[in-house]
């Protein structure tokens, strides 16, 4: 329902905020469904960082939105069309939930069945996402490190001038606010480790981990002043982490291939099956962190300090 | 009837399809349509999880005793396929913050008529 | 040892190359650590392509779990031609990349260019060596992304646009993709291909599946930019800097093409495919269509760089049609135009490179006059133009010659005329071109002087490409045909008076 609002209302800024809603709902739809990881991960990225990019864009840009004259004949076509195609396809579809799906039976069973033996990771998840199929998670890493470098090439030479007065997104004249929040930091960045070295265990891991690392940054950088996060992480720090952080994951995937090893084959990495699996998994995972937190916060960065629109 | 019971959850991943995508092909305003691109992706990522759940299934995390566990498998894609959504979107947001410092406007017809009047 | 792991090498080389390009401070260092890459990956692509010619298929496990539950990448002839081509296209373009960078880029961006032209180079390659259908929607987000941010550093404020666009249509062929391989996953609890496409023919009766083919192929068709899904290829091309396009109209539409051949003929089946769906008949109508309308469109353009866009989108026609005949000859066609069109349109944009570094444009205006000044960039415009329109002695001739012949071979003659009209109008928009640089009344560009060598050199190398491989083809043509007969003789049989 929130949806229809979004396609609906013409205040974008009001579109944002019901977008964030909508993703703490879609959230609220994962955890019912079993799947507790993504919903972590949608409840930190949709509602938390694509809402505050979306934001920050509406701050340089415009929160209200024109009427359109587009004609509305041939969208609705094209999506009727492509509803309808689904629907139909849906008609064969095993029925929801039903353990006897040939999605339960193939190869999930394996994972569930035999993971925790072969890679000592009771969180399945994460032994699909940083073992089985490390590989993807690697290409994931990669994606973020490409957005990150697209971002900085976007908007790095559209930076404010240290002079100019008035940052986007400073909080900094709130006292109450600045004071709650300098308390929280240190609990946000505790979490996050916790989230970051407990994700064989609970629902977590790198990416997650590096998303509340980079919240706490942001949030002292909301407080604080963009200026002091600046100075801690100046572009050449962050290109560096970034960088690193990837180059990390690709490297544990070098030393297997050196250790006689298929890429990223952690057996290799120790005598024993499950020490080199841990080892493996914990520092791609650690690659992981390292990648997302520094790109998320040098998005947040170069969002925060383009010169805003007179 | 059965049917609609066995797959009223798809259909209501298909509902919210068809509302991101028509806002993203119907909207004129460039930061809509990534708004409508994200709940287009996000009713996609509804329909993995679904698929994963296993009636009785708890979260895939292995606990001492016999339990059922809901398909980790399309968590994980899932996972992924976020990471990958969140990584557009921003990178939409820089392009954007471009345009408007280029035309001044993010309507997709101001741009039009801009560029045509050159 | 390093052998059993070329597979990997291949895609890994430059996925290493671009954070430490992002690293590196030196900008002469830059150059030659992302060339280095690029043509390390070419000698391991024309390894493959002759292990996989010899030896079948190469099967490589990533992470040492075995097939359906890891990730594993196949070589078959098929991907490593492909992979041959994106690499030999991005070292070509790359020789040519540093100085056109200097001019059309600023300097503090040039680290980020190259690690986002090696982050698209890895996203293809990715693509194209990869088994597994989701690792298919990863790489191919890791090359979209990057080639938006390529194209939004053109100078134009339209680059931006048109990026914009690309991302939003992009996106949205993605998403159809995920869509799709999700309700194959749901069918049969697999994402691996080869497992896929065991385990399919089962289940080939269910709507889902059929929805899930419709799903992809949509997907595909607009990455592939299939007409009328191409909206997004010309304004990315013409803004897009001179490099990136040369790049992404040799390698990025191809991979596509690959990418639709895969899932049509080893995922689905050409049986499957073909019978669900009028198949044939959507790609024979699409085809005709791009050539026809791709081709007027590209008469009447004034931009020379869209002209060719247009002109790609042409060409992308008689690749689909090619897949339309289900024939050897056919698709031999395909793959044939699959190699040659990356040649010609890799040659064109770098000779546009040439004109774009010495005049600062690439209108009707900005050449006027040009062929005196500039006699190397014109000719390798002119043999780049003989060969799109398909003049013996070229590569463009080969492949147009076996697309006649599969046409002829079923009686399609109206689609014999067809791809000759095509020929003719190429051979106009060429002309117009030829007619502004050599028979127009010269402005005042007497002081233009011929492209620089470093630029040059590149561009003939694609030129003389286009006549030797043109003359001699018995490496394309015995690929091609090697490839066609595999594709066609898969577990299906072959569908009634498809082989020879």
């Amino acid at each position: 329902m929130v949806a229809i609002a979004v396609a609906v209302m013409r205040d974008l800024f009001a579109i944002v905020m019901l977008f964030g809603i909508y993703s703490l709902l879609t959230a609220g739809i994962f955890v019912s469904l079993d799947a507790v990881d993504v919903a972590f991960t949608e409840a930190a990225v949709g509602a938390g960082i694509s809402t505050i990019l979306i934001l920050s864009t509406l701050a340089l840009t415009s929160r209200e939105e024109k009427k359109s004259t587009h004609s509305r004949f041939l969208p609705l076509l094209v999506v009727l069309v492509t509803g309808a195609t689904l629907v139909y396809g849906t008609l064969d579809m095993p029925a929801f939930s039903d353990p006897q799906a040939p999605v339960h039976q193939h190869v999930a069973p394996r994972y569930l069945d035999q993971a925790q033996q072969e890679t000592g990771v009771p969180n399945i998840v994460t032994a699909v996402l940083a073992s089985y199929r490390s590989y993807d998670t690697m290409g994931e890493v990669t994606v973020i490190f490409t957005a990150g470098i697209a971002v900085m090439l976007l908007l790095s030479a559209f930076r404010h001038r240290e002079d100019e007065a008035g940052n986007l997104n400073d909080l900094s004249h709130h006292p109450v606010l600045k004071y709650v929040a300098r308390l929280m930091i240190p609990f946000i960045l505790l979490f996050a480790l916790y989230v970051q070295f407990h994700g064989d265990y609970g629902p977590g891991g790198g990416f997650q981990a590096g998303v509340i690392f980079a919240a706490g940054f942001i949030l002292y950088g909301l407080v604080v002043g963009i200026d002091k996060t600046r100075s801690m992480f100046s572009d050449s720090v962050l290109r560096w982490l970034m960088a690193s952080g990837l180059l990390l994951y690709i490297g544990v995937g070098v030393v297997t291939l050196l250790l006689g090893g298929e890429f990223l084959n952690y057996n290799v990495l120790a005598a024993d099956q499950v020490k080199g699996q841990h080892w493996g998994i914990f520092l791609v995972e650690l690659g992981v962190g390292i990648t997302v937190t520094a790109t998320m916060i040098a998005m947040f960065l170069a969002f925060s300090e383009v010169r805003r629109p007179e | 009837m059965s049917t609609f019971i066995d797959l009223y959850n798809y259909w209501i991943f298909i509902f919210l399809m068809m509302i991101g995508f028509y806002i993203v092909i119907a909207q004129g305003n460039l930061v809509k349509k990534i708004i409508g691109l994200n709940i287009f992706q996000t009713a996609v990522f509804l329909l993995y999880i679904s698929m994963g759940k296993v009636k009785g299934g708890t979260a895939p995390i292995i606990v001492a005793g016999d339990a059922s566990y809901s398909n980790p498998l399309p968590h994980v894609l899932i996972l992924t396929a976020i990471v990958v959504g969140v990584a557009t979107t921003a990178l939409a947001m820089a392009l954007i913050i471009r345009i408007r410092k280029a035309y001044g406007t993010i309507e997709e017809q101001d741009i039009h008529e801009q560029d045509a009047s050159l | 040892m390093i052998s059993s792991h070329l597979p990997v090498l291949q895609v890994i080389l430059p996925l290493i190359a671009a954070p430490l390009c992002v690293l590196l401070r030196r900008s002469s260092l830059l150059w030659l650590l992302s060339f280095s890459a690029s043509l390390g990956a070419m000698v391991i692509a024309w390894l493959l392509l002759q292990q996989a010619g010899s030896s079948g298929v190469i099967s490589y496990i990533l992470g040492g779990w075995a097939a359906p539950w890891g990730i594993e990448y196949r070589i078959d002839t098929l991907n490593a031609y492909v992979l041959l081509i994106v690499t030999a296209i991005s070292s070509v373009v790359l020789l040519a990349a540093k100085k056109s960078i200097e001019q059309e880029v600023p300097q503090q961006h040039w680290p980020m260019f190259y690690a986002s032209y090696l982050l698209c180079l890895t996203g293809l390659l990715g693509i194209t060596a990869t088994a597994d259908a989701f690792n298919v929607f990863v790489f191919l987000e890791i090359s979209s992304l990057s080639s938006y941010a390529l194209i939004s550093l053109g100078r134009d404020r339209r680059a931006l646009t048109a990026s914009y666009q690309y991302l939003v249509m992009g996106t949205i062929g993605a998403t159809f993709i995920l869509i799709g391989i999700g309700l194959l996953y749901m069918l049969t609890g697999t994402l691996n291909m080869n497992d896929l496409a065991q385990r399919l023919p089962a289940v080939a009766q269910t709507k889902t599946m059929l929805s899930a083919f419709a799903f992809l192929f949509v997907g595909i068709s607009l990455k592939l930019a299939l007409f009328p899904l191409h909206l997004w290829l010309p304004n990315a091309y013409t803004y897009a800097p001179s490099i990136v396009s040369a790049f992404l109209a040799g390698t990025a539409t191809k991979v596509a093409v690959y990418v639709l051949l895969r899932f049509i003929f080893t995922v689905f089946g050409a049986d499957y495919a073909f019978s669900v769906l009028p198949l044939a008949e959507i790609l024979m109508l699409l085809g005709v269509a791009a050539i026809l309308f791709a081709s007027l469109s590209a008469i009447y353009q004034d931009n020379i760089k869209r002209l060719f866009a247009y002109s790609s989108v042409a060409q992308l026609g008689y690749i689909t049609l090619g897949i339309s005949f289900l024939s050897v000859s056919g698709l031999s066609a395909t793959l044939l135009h699959l190699f040659n069109h990356a040649l010609m349109k890799a040659a064109l944009f770098m000779a546009l490179a040439c004109l774009l570094y010495r005049q600062g444009g690439v209108k009707f205006s900005h050449v006027k006059g040009l062929g005196r000044q500039m006699p190397w960039t014109f000719m390798a415009i002119v043999i780049g133009g003989l060969s799109l329109v398909g003049v013996p002695l070229t590569v463009g001739f080969i492949s147009k010659w076996y697309l006649i012949l599969a046409a002829i071979e079923q009686g399609h003659f109206v689609l014999v005329a067809i791809i000759l009209f095509g020929s003719l109008l190429a051979l106009v928009y060429v002309w117009r071109i030829v007619e502004q640089g050599f028979f127009s009344a010269s402005d005042d560009h007497t002081d233009v002087k011929e492209a620089p060598l470093s630029l040059l050199l590149p561009t003939w190398l694609l030129v003389l490409a286009n006549i030797w491989f043109g003359i001699d083809t018995s490496l394309t043509v015995g690929v091609a045909e090697h490839t066609a007969h595999w594709l066609l003789e898969l577990p299906a049989p072959v569908m009634p008076g498809a082989t020879p």
